[in-house]
């Protein structure tokens, strides 16, 4: 087992170096490019000197080293002179986004927990609805729970967020004027009042992305319920005189959350992907609304690092995905 | 005693498939539906012949047209322009499948090549899969926008801003999907490798390319087939976001997902705006979904008769 997670992470490293090999590449050579936008008007030499202020007048690859360096030694020494207080990195040059001016880190972690409460907290949601109802329509196969189930179930993964949303807005926000419909990033939960209105501006981006994610994992949950409760082990439980609760909950549940577990971890990191259009939506300030924004405002330092961290995310719970499914049954064995 | 008269006639697979596939009632609802949807899109300009981009040139005509309620002369009323919504729903229509249908295609016709490929040619297995492995890695949705941001304004320029951004929306959406469609191919292919007919057909010499289109190809059309179904689904979303987000088409052209863009603005007092569009995209993937689905169902030989 120890010798897989070795293997599978130094396999990530080529990975992940190509990977932001073609980010970087497709970024750059794209003809839209900043450079191209500066007005014709302006003077070759001030032309010159804003190039060079940008730092876009080396060589690719040169400048490809450096965002490396910058992202893989510059950057985590600054995080590590934050916690503790030492000075590694002074003097260093951090990544700096054409936009704001400001390293690049520092705004993501300024937008972070805003996605992660809503995103998160929609997640943890989806998975605690998604694998009752899963458990309940595999037991009852074809009954009305199950019919109903599944028809939500693809409505739920047919409907896209961004028309859910809108029709939540429209219903709670516009016409009960239940919910507010932008979220206020600024909101900073003191006493009971806050947190009831924090309470509220979440509810609708949580419900979207929360019926999304449920409507996925039930699937699965469903179909690895079947797939155990034929088998032969079922039929010894029951046959020992063994109550239904303790035979579905104890064996059958344990056995079929084994590929369930690794779905959830596999949906993690695109969760962050999907999420850019809901924050669209609901204006919750966070890092697709970021990223977003610096498409738009062809911050390519910005677009470049937020792009490459949701890869890192993806073959960090891919990584974990294989790793979990490895420890939680016996049966599969790497080495 | 059995009478000659009694045995039935021959059937054919596909006939098999079309009455599984009867039993599904959700599957035979959605597909009426989908018809339906395409008949709407396609026929539909023919009977209600509005021009969607109309703008009346003269502005106080224009003023007094805009914003219209739903009436006999506009069944879904109009827009901030006074364009006609029934012909925009149309016309965007057929540019939201069309996209759906184009994409799907590229996405197959490469998933197909890579799978089959991988799956038939040993050497080639493990380069290739780890190809697929990466772009399984790519963020996707990201790199899409990142894609489009940069690509839409020069290819507009030379292909003129429809074509250029078909092309483009198309395009990108084919080479970011294709990967699911490989891997499920290459492991049919490495099943049927391993079948008796296979190796009958090696051992009188067939050469590998009629191999592959002879023997290969046609007995992993169905889950090509399923798997095709799915594309448009998430071809059609995918586009429907880009628009969404204002990084598809340009604005006075529509699709479904620049309508639902559009009337996002004014939801408060024309809703409606919002609903149209978005019911239409829901219910053309919701029906592709369940067609999809009753295809598996169809296609699989071991549910087929029962």
């Amino acid at each position: 087992m120890l010798t897989f997670t070795i293997r599978r992470l130094l396999l990530a490293i080529p990975t992940l170096l190509f990977i932001s090999l073609v980010i970087f590449l497709l970024v750059d050579f794209a003809p839209g490019s900043p450079m191209s936008q500066i007005p014709l008007t302006v003077p070759p030499e001030v032309r010159l000197r804003i190039i060079e202020a940008m730092g876009a007048n080396e060589p690719i690859f040169v400048r490809y080293l450096l965002w490396l360096k910058q992202f893989f030694w510059v950057e985590p020494l600054v995080m590590i002179d934050g916690i503790f207080g030492t000075t590694w990195s002074e003097g260093m040059q951090r990544i700096v986004s054409w936009q704001s001016r400001s390293p690049v880190m520092d705004i993501i972690a300024e937008r972070m927990p805003q996605t992660l409460t809503v995103v998160g907290s929609a997640y943890v949601i989806g998975v605690l609805i998604a694998v009752p109802i899963g458990i309940y329509s595999a037991y009852r196969q074809y009954s009305w729970f199950d019919q109903i189930g599944t028809f939500i179930a693809m409505i739920g993964f047919s409907v896209p967020t961004f028309f859910t949303g809108v029709v939540l807005i429209l219903v709670f926000s516009v016409n009960l004027g239940w919910f507010p419909s932008i979220y206020n990033t600024s909101l900073r939960v003191t006493d009971w009042d806050s947190f009831l209105q924090q309470v509220r501006q979440m509810a609708m981006p949580v419900a979207v992305l929360a019926l999304y994610n449920a409507s996925q994992i039930s699937r699965y949950m469903r179909s690895s319920m079947l797939d155990n409760l034929a088998q032969d082990y079922v039929r010894t439980a029951r046959a020992k005189g063994m109550s239904e609760r303790v035979v579905v909950l104890k064996h059958v549940l344990r056995n079929s959350l084994i590929p369930v577990v690794t779905v959830i971890a596999l949906g993690i990191p695109t969760i962050f992907g999907g999420a850019i259009i809901t924050e669209q939506v609901f204006k919750v300030n966070g890092l697709g609304a970021l990223l977003i924004n610096a498409i738009q405002g062809s911050d390519l330092p910005m677009v470049q690092t937020l792009t490459f961290i949701f890869a890192v995310l993806i073959v960090l719970f891919n990584l974990i995905a294989d790793v979990l499914y490895g420890m939680l049954d016996p049966r599969i064995r790497y080495d | 005693m059995t009478d000659i008269s009694a045995i039935e006639k021959p059937r054919s697979q596909w006939s098999d498939v079309w009455s599984q596939f009867k039993t599904h009632k959700g599957a035979v609802a959605a597909l009426t539906v989908f018809v339906l949807l395409i008949l709407f899109v396609t026929v539909g300009p023919f009977i209600w012949t509005a021009d969607p981009t109309y703008i009346n040139p003269d502005a106080a005509q224009m003023i007094r047209t805009r914003n219209k309620p739903p009436s006999w002369d506009f069944p879904l009323g109009t827009d901030q322009l006074g364009r006609d919504m029934l012909a925009r729903m149309m016309k965007g229509g057929q540019v939201s499948i069309a996209v759906g249908l184009v994409a799907m295609t590229i996405s197959i016709l490469l998933g197909t090549l890579v799978g089959v490929t991988a799956g038939y040619f040993r050497r080639l297995d493990g380069p290739l899969m780890r190809l697929t492995d990466l772009f399984l890695a790519l963020p996707l949705l990201p790199l899409l926008l990142v894609m489009v941001m940069l690509f839409r304004d020069p290819l507009s320029r030379t292909l003129g801003p429809e074509g250029g951004t078909f092309l483009l929306i198309v395009f990108a959406i084919g080479v970011t999907s294709w990967m699911q469609a490989a891997r499920i191919v290459r492991g049919e292919v490495l099943a049927l490798k391993e079948r008796e007919f296979v190796l009958a057909a090696r051992s009188i010499g067939t050469p590998s390319r009629r191999m592959i289109l002879r023997h290969i190809l046609p007995n992993v059309v169905s889950p090509i087939m399923v798997s095709a179904t799915l594309g448009i689904a998430s071809a059609i979303i995918t586009e429907s976001a880009l628009s969404f987000l204002g990084l598809g088409f340009p604005p006075d052209f529509p699709t479904w997902g620049r309508l639902l863009f559009d009337g996002v603005d004014y939801i408060q007092q024309y809703p409606e705006r919002v609903i149209w569009p978005g019911v239409a995209i829901s219910l053309t993937v919701l029906s592709v979904n369940y067609i999809g689905d009753g295809l598996r169902d169809a296609l699989d030989p071991r549910i087929r008769g029962r």
